[in-house]
């Protein structure tokens, strides 16, 4: 994108304000995000994350679910995280994903809308921007 | 099938051994009795914090959490919630201890943490503008640019109340107004990314998780000062903090939120990285700034203070991280909204990096004011093994413990200074029973010698005989008048030496003198370490009447200096022992005594 003035900006802020409060990114309607801080890498994010992939691949489900990276959350005695948000399903965030735990997301949570036993951790506070 | 609602049910240790597992088959056995297990589905989670109101059952979507649940309340909830959709109002978590505080509107009832400087850490994709744009980011930046004299902004940062982050706690308006008031042809704006403390990580998960509301406040900055240049001095060991800065400043140039004429109003302002070699004297900011300029890392002496002659002898601004990363929210929220958040002094939040002997560590972000024992009994849920609570350290090398005693401190710059600690830049490390305070207080202090620069001989020569000193004392060696020498020598630097790193190096020691004298005379006249943590002072032996000669210690022993057999029983020698523990960890018999 070339250089901005304040109204391209304002314009620009607007646009994408409407793409995350509609959740929808690249008409993708399902979310999971994956914490990729220091502290998340360290204790495996990265091999989570290639496993929600190649079962988000496995369950044909690329067309619908975007995978998205994020920093850290705070709750650094449970990483890697892993939030997933999707329509009829609360906003989730699951900790202590490890390869196994990130395949039962995907099958359990995504595909079968039920919750994952024992990851599930409360997000930390409330969001001052979104409120 | 769909369900309609989901109750979780806290599975942590603490929730389980009050009885969570019995609340979790009552649920799903009265929502199968009053036919309803298609419509929910009843799970057993992480620990959500709060073990001494457990056990903690919380329902989705209603988002209703209900504390201290026993297992015949598992009906209830289900007829009511389940089934009528009503929340049971007599579980619902009630706080106790806020009653008297400022309420913020926005911080959920059961919620002890606020976040402002972590607003974004955990939401957006820190190498993607576009999301910290869509949650307001570089709104601060327009509406000052568009809409703000400088004088403004410096008046909105001193209604909130905001001050420095970084240790000391000076406010930032005045900082900046300093600046402001110079002429000078070139000032410049420094970000202090040089986080050293042992235990801390809070600037560094901010940089990672959100680096454009630091590249944001330093554009502001700029504006508010005069200055058109900024740099980030930021350690080499955060290769990924590096990364993600690195993309942020490119994807801002590009968008033209940085470099000439921003936003096509006239303003220029652009910002380099530096990266500094890991000292930690460089996270002062004289000697942050002497680092910066290509020179060895060494503090100069101030006044003049940096906002008035900094870098290359010109006006600079130096915020820490955290400072920086509260200053886009101040500007789009109000500095009166910010002005609320807080205690009388200390306005807004703190983040904490919650380390050590706490069920969940973390980075916690809390308001000025909220308690040690919130932090760590609430949000932290707890001791480690249901050990007993002996201190907390806040500050690092710089701070202070802090004892049982005081847990119900509301924490701000001032309480924590009259405590004997500090802020800090916020490390927060929890010690139980098995933590020796001598041998923090040596490992604190053995810290401070490997970092002292050397250039003031109070800090130099100070550090070392401390550190001496009470190696001496751990290994059982010690005198009391030992005792009166580290505090005529820490008294001695606090006044005499060049940098707050020399000035605050005796405050572990000097603190944990005097909150736990009687340990240090422990070690002293009767040659003991209660937490047998101080090797020359445990002595392992085996009891014969526990031994069942099983021989799994001799074959853990490293250096083979435990011999017996099934008759016999087993024997240490106490002249080859290394006192590594191995033995007395393996016996299943509690037959190995540590003394």
């Amino acid at each position: 994108m070339a250089k901005m003035t304040l109204e391209q900006l304002r314009k620009l802020r607007e646009e994408k304000k409407g793409d995350m409060q509609k959740r929808d990114v690249e008409g993708k309607s399902i979310q999971i995000i994956v914490g990729m801080g220091t502290c998340g890498i360290a204790a495996g994010a990265k091999q989570s994350f290639d496993e929600i992939v190649k079962a988000i691949d496995e369950n044909k489900l690329s067309g619908d679910v975007i995978i998205r990276q994020t920093g850290c959350m705070g709750l650094c005695h449970v990483e890697p995280t892993v939030e997933v948000v999707m329509p009829g399903m609360p906003a989730t965030i699951y900790g202590r994903v490890d390869a196994a735990t990130a395949r039962d997301i995907v099958v359990k949570h995504v595909v079968g809308k039920t919750l994952v036993e024992n990851h599930i951790y409360d997000r930390p506070a409330v969001d001052i921007v979104k409120k | 099938m769909a369900y309609k609602n989901f109750i979780l049910v806290c599975g942590g240790t603490g929730c389980e051994s009050s009885r969570a597992d019995d609340i979790y088959k009552e649920l799903i056995a009265s929502a199968e009795a009053l036919g309803v297990k298609d419509d929910v589905q009843i799970v057993k989670t992480g620990c959500f914090g709060f073990c001494e109101k457990g056990p903690i059952v919380k329902v989705l979507p209603s988002e209703s959490f209900y504390v201290e649940v026993k297992p015949e309340d598992a009906r209830e909830i289900i007829a009511e919630q389940v089934v009528k959709g009503r929340e049971v109002a007599r579980l619902l978590y009630k706080d106790d201890r806020q009653k008297d505080r400022i309420k913020v509107e926005d911080i959920q009832f059961y919620q002890k943490q606020f976040r402002i400087v972590l607003r974004n850490c955990g939401v957006i994709n820190p190498e993607n503008i576009d999301e910290y744009i869509a949650r307001d980011g570089y709104a601060a930046l327009e509406k000052v640019l568009s809409s703000m004299k400088p004088d403004d902004v410096i008046e909105q940062l001193k209604i909130s109340g905001l001050r420095g982050r970084g240790g000391a706690g000076f406010p930032t308006w005045r900082k900046w107004m300093f600046s402001k008031g110079v002429q000078a042809d070139q000032k410049y704006v420094v970000c202090n990314a040089d986080e050293g403390d042992p235990g801390a990580y809070m600037d560094r998960s901010t940089i990672e998780g959100d680096p454009h509301s630091v590249i944001e406040a330093m554009t502001i900055c700029g504006y508010t000062v005069g200055s058109t240049k900024g740099f980030v001095y930021i350690r080499a060991e955060y290769p990924l903090a590096i990364e993600r800065l690195k993309i942020a400043l490119k994807q801002a140039r590009e968008y033209g939120l940085l470099g000439d004429n921003i936003l096509g109003t006239g303003f220029s302002f652009d910002i380099e990285i530096r990266l500094g070699a890991g000292a930690f004297v460089c996270g002062e900011e004289t000697a942050l700034l002497q680092s910066l300029e290509g020179n060895r890392g060494m503090p100069i002496p101030r006044p003049p203070f940096p906002a008035v002659k900094g870098l290359w002898g010109k006006p600079t601004i130096i915020n820490n991280v955290e400072t920086w990363a509260n200053i886009p929210v101040i500007i789009t929220k109000g500095a009166e909204w910010f002005a609320k958040i807080g205690t009388e002094t200390s306005k807004g939040t703190k983040v904490f990096a919650l380390t050590g002997k706490v069920n969940n560590s973390g980075l916690v972000e809390v308001p000025m004011g909220t308690t040690l024992r919130e932090i760590i009994f609430d949000i932290g849920g707890g001791i480690k093994g249901g050990k007993k609570f002996k201190g907390a350290q806040t500050g690092g090398p710089s701070g202070g413990i802090i004892t049982a005693e005081f847990l119900d401190t509301p924490i701000d710059y001032e309480s924590l200074t009259s405590l004997g600690s500090m802020m800090g830049s916020g490390g927060l490390i929890v010690m139980d029973e098995d933590d020796c305070m001598v041998d923090v207080s040596r490992f604190y202090m053995e810290f401070c010698v490997d970092e002292s620069c050397g250039k003031c001989s109070p800090c130099r020569i100070g550090t070392n005989q401390m550190h001496a000193l009470l190696v001496k004392i751990t290994k059982g060696q010690g005198t009391l008048d030992d005792l009166d020498k580290l505090e005529k020598i820490g008294l001695a630097m606090k006044k005499a030496a060049l940098c707050g790193l020399g000035q605050t190096a005796p405050n572990p020691t000097l603190a944990s003198i005097k909150r736990f004298r009687d340990e240090y005379v422990e070690h002293i006249v009767d040659r003991k370490c209660r937490a047998g943590k101080c090797k020359d002072l445990v002595v392992y032996s085996i009891d014969k009447s526990k031994c069942i000669g099983c021989g799994l210690c001799a074959r853990k022993c490293p250096v083979n200096c435990i011999t017996g057999d099934k008759t016999q029983k087993f024997t240490i020698d106490a002249s080859k022992c290394i006192k590594c523990g191995e033995c007395f960890k393996a016996c299943k018999f509690s037959a190995v005594v540590k003394k």
